[in-house]
């Protein structure tokens, strides 16, 4: 794929993809978010017929439509254009949050596994998992699980080759060039290196999910008693942002 | 004194679910909603509701609900051994028709034949605060009225209507013809990351659905699929229907509570007329596949909704013959029956 092409693929009758690249890279990502905010704009200003709804990601944005509602040919014709005229917006500047995570052993199980093959301390990944700014790629796979794109060369590590049939909740976890957070218990073949109490999804929040594309996040490590303490604590913690 | 319909037992898997939750898979919330919409909406149409409105979604045995209103209309779609009691014996019931009970009343939803779901529609449908603007149903997150989780025994469901309207009680014409033959796909979004030969077998060979058949997906066993390269992409979006295939080159295919996004890639995807009839599937079908385009896609959905139309236009008052002995006899519910007409013991 070039790179500039725009690809569109299907979903049977009801999605196409609108494609910028095939791989991880922030200006395939940013075109998607300017994408998708354009989109959004027309389907406030009443455009877009048949529209269902949008999903974001790394490299494309997916369009979901109602094939009874929508003329597909004239959807996918209105959206291509809104991609070129929007190919060089400016992406809206993301808020920036702090994550508290506790990065004690039984929390991160794979921490020290990823530091031997690093050949760096305990202390040495915390600081690199701390002192990184992650950018917010994408949502998806379960609700509120960001993926943030960034992640320092040392902490890097292929999947699990064999999933955990269950990852406990706030799991801090790292894979390729990604880091994210689970916030509900599932399968997953992340490598976990902490835990944050901070919730990142509540469906009695508007938005119910935490953080959102272009959010830029750094976490902060927090101890023990802190942790256990914020995590006991019935009123949902919330993360620092601006 | 309760209120609504009082859960004696759950049943197998009952879940309340209506045509879904969208606008919110940008966060990562799946879809949820019917694994089969057809079946729904015919319910629905039976107590005189709007389509969408709220079912429960009975997974091959259903659950026993006493009622606890002044009365209530119910039908459930789909080919169900039902069975009503007023305290004496229960007295089996055809499925496919609405049916008017009253306070006290006991409904056992047994079991669905050949098919993995059905549908309990009530008249008026449920009191129940939408979660995001559904009562779809999604226990991973707790979304959905009950948290998202199937209805305990003790559970009382509130409804919207104390006693139901005074209507009579209507059946269908004829019944729903799901459709035989091939799944349809359109080929798409990665067929490219498949070897030539793998798509060619996708449309050639006879896959079956395993055991792991669930809101969440159908796996399927039958000839594997070999990707040119490798079979992991930048996770890219979902919709149900998607057929990705992992590494092990075994399809699955994505439903209602599928992942919002997935990092397989997808060969085809199901057409979006022929997705209620994998909602309905059992482990152990056999399934075959054929290609369309597009446009085709559309034309057999825009048909399907036509008869879909049809059908429920067509819906007739029950025809007061009586009992139906073929229900009674063929629901095998309860033994030692006796024919009351006939005076003869089955």
């Amino acid at each position: 794929m070039t790179k500039d092409a725009i690809r569109i693929t299907d979903l049977g009758d009801t999605a196409f993809n609108v494609e910028f690249g095939d791989a991880i890279d922030p200006v395939t990502n940013a075109k998607v978010t300017a994408l998708a905010g354009a989109v959004r704009l027309a389907r406030q200003g009443g455009g877009l017929a048949g529209l269902v709804e949008t999903i974001p990601t790394f490299r494309s944005l997916m369009i979901q439509y109602d094939p009874l509602a929508a003329d597909r040919a004239g959807l996918e014709a209105e959206i291509l254009a809104l991609a070129r005229a929007n190919a060089e917006a400016p992406t809206a500047k993301g808020r920036s949050w702090v994550i508290p995570a506790c990065y004690d052993a039984d929390l991160g199980e794979d921490l020290d596994q990823l530091g031997q093959r690093a050949g760096l301390s305990r202390d040495q990944m915390i600081g690199l998992h701390t002192g990184t700014e992650f950018t917010v790629h994408m949502l998806g796979f379960m609700p509120g699980f960001a993926y943030m794109g960034g992640l320092p060369e040392a902490l890097r590590q292929p999947r699990r080759a064999s999933p955990r049939l269950k990852v406990p909740p706030g799991s801090v976890a790292v894979a390729e060039s990604l880091c994210a957070v689970y916030p509900w218990e599932s399968p997953g073949g992340w490598h976990l290196i902490g835990q944050t109490p901070v919730r990142f999804f509540d469906n009695t929040r508007s938005p119910p999910a935490l953080l959102a594309a272009g959010d830029r996040v750094r976490f902060r490590a927090m101890d023990r008693a802190e942790f256990e303490a914020a995590r006991k604590d019935p009123s949902p913690l919330m993360p620092e942002g601006s | 004194m309760p209120n609504g319909l009082e859960i004696i037992h759950p049943g197998l898997f009952t879940t309340i679910q209506d045509l879904g939750r969208f606008g919110f898979q940008d966060l990562g919330v799946p879809p949820s909603g019917a694994l089969d919409t057809i079946g729904l909406r015919l319910a629905n149409a039976l107590v005189g509701n709007a389509a969408g409105e709220a079912c429960l979604e009975i997974s091959y045995m259903g659950p026993v609900i006493r009622v606890a209103v002044d009365s209530v209309r119910i039908a459930v779609s789909g080919k169900v051994r039902l069975a009503i009691a007023d305290g004496g014996t229960p007295r089996p019931v055809d499925s496919n028709r609405s049916h008017r009970l009253k306070r006290g009343d006991t409904l056992t939803v047994g079991a669905v034949d050949g098919a993995s779901t059905a549908y309990l529609a009530i008249e008026g449908g449920f009191a129940l605060a939408p979660v995001m603007g559904s009562l779809s149903s999604y226990g991973r997150a707790g979304l959905g009225p009950l948290g998202g989780r199937p209805p305990a025994a003790g559970t009382i469901l509130p409804l919207r209507l104390a006693q139901c309207r005074d209507a009579e009680d209507v059946t269908f014409a004829k019944p729903m013809d799901y459709g035989q033959g091939p799944i349809r796909v359109v080929l798409g979004p990665q067929a490219d990351a498949f070897t030539q030969d793998a798509v060619a077998t996708l449309l050639a060979s006879i896959y079956r659905v395993t055991q792991e058949a669930d809101r969440m997906g159908l796996r399927l066993e039958g000839s594997k699929l070999a990707h040119r390269a490798s079979a992991d992409i930048a996770s890219d979006g979902l919709v149900s229907g998607c057929i990705q295939v992992p590494g092990s080159g075994a399809p699955i295919i994505v439903l209602a509570d599928h992942q919002t996004v997935g990092g397989y890639a997808k060969i085809a995807t199901v057409i979006s007329a022929d997705l209620p009839r994998l909602g309905r599937v059992v482990p152990g079908t056999s399934l075959t596949f054929a290609a369309q385009s597009v446009a085709e896609a559309e034309a057999i959905r825009r048909a399907q909704e036509r008869e879909i139309e049809r059908l429920i236009r067509g819906i007739i008052p029950v025809p007061s013959t009586g009992v139906d002995l073929d229900a009674l006899y063929g629901a095998d519910l309860i033994s030692g029956m006796v024919d009351a007409v006939s005076g003869q013991g089955r």
